[in-house]
């Protein structure tokens, strides 16, 4: 994987994935799509449970998965009231728009030829995007990324506790696919105009 | 009518700076170990128009001070600017000065 360069001529950007490698994006895009329209986003603090399911308004509290914590933090650290109020309004447009961010880089792989079921493990997908997409996919690598860091625990300057792990350690791995994602948005923030 | 008396200007103060006091909200962005701060400066640069100097600039305050304030304004603007913010997954807040 060579991640992203700017194609010349045409001022698009290109990658080009091994099946594995676009199966992986596919299965962690999906996951965060899963993720971001599971755990229901409704206000909770209605007193009246009929109230509550015809009540079309935003989330007012923290999500408990720190996942999502992190992708829509407090807006008011010091506030509660200001915190709920701008979560109302802001987190359930936020969230469609990541789960909308993570369906596109889904398309873009399976319109570039990716099938439902990998197969033929000699696969190679070229992805070519447009500038609008590019900011989709840009956006939504750094929700994967922060997805994975969050599970993981990442933290800063660890890097020598991650390279102590054993290569089998599922963490390991893991933390293996949350660096070759930052590598693919580096290339990408790179071939940017 | 009013006339100009030749006064000494802060010739370091920047424009942002002067207007301050009228746009009492600021925009904090807080570090995190996992943007890249490439992708930082690229979002200052493309989100608020700023050129790469005050981009790298803000982005390294982040970075080394833990958070920067990146914009000023109004209670309104400075809530589209933290909703922005989330939308690229930079991690902010805002807060009266």
């Amino acid at each position: 994987m060579s991640g992203f360069t700017r194609h010349r001529r045409s001022g698009k950007v290109i990658a080009t994935f091994s099946g594995f490698e676009a199966d992986l994006l596919r299965s962690l895009a999906s996951q965060l799509v899963e993720l971001l329209r599971n755990e229901a986003a409704v206000p909770r603090d209605h007193g009246d449970p009929l109230e509550a399911m015809l009540s079309f308004e935003g989330p007012t509290a923290e999500p408990d998965d720190p996942v999502l914590a992190r992708l829509f933090p407090t807006a008011y650290p010091d506030d509660e009231e200001a915190s709920a109020e701008f979560r109302r309004f802001t987190e359930g447009s936020l969230r469609d728009g990541k789960a909308a961010g993570a369906a596109t880089v889904i398309d873009t792989l399976e319109e570039a030829g990716l099938p439902t079921q990998l197969g033929d493990e000699r696969l190679v997908i070229d992805v070519e995007l447009d500038p609008a997409t590019a900011l989709v996919w840009l956006k939504s690598l750094t929700d994967l990324r922060l997805a994975l860091a969050t599970r993981l625990e990442v933290e800063q300057d660890d890097e020598a506790y991650w390279a102590s792990l054993p290569d089998d350690d599922p963490r390991s791995q893991a933390h293996d696919i949350y660096e070759w994602i930052g590598v693919l948005q580096e290339t990408l923030v790179d071939a940017l105009p | 009518m009013a006339t100009t008396s030749p006064v000494e200007v802060e010739p370091d103060l920047t424009p942002d700076e002067v207007t301050l006091t009228s746009k009492p909200w600021v925009t904090i962005v807080w570090n995190d170990p996992v943007n890249l701060m490439s992708y930082v400066t690229y979002v200052f640069q493309t989100y608020f128009g700023y050129d790469r100097k005050k981009a790298e600039k803000l982005m390294l305050e982040v970075h080394h001070d833990g958070k920067s304030a990146v914009s000023n304004g109004t209670r309104e603007e400075m809530e589209r600017d933290v909703q922005a913010m989330h939308e690229y997954g930079l991690w902010a807040t805002l807060e009266k000065q």
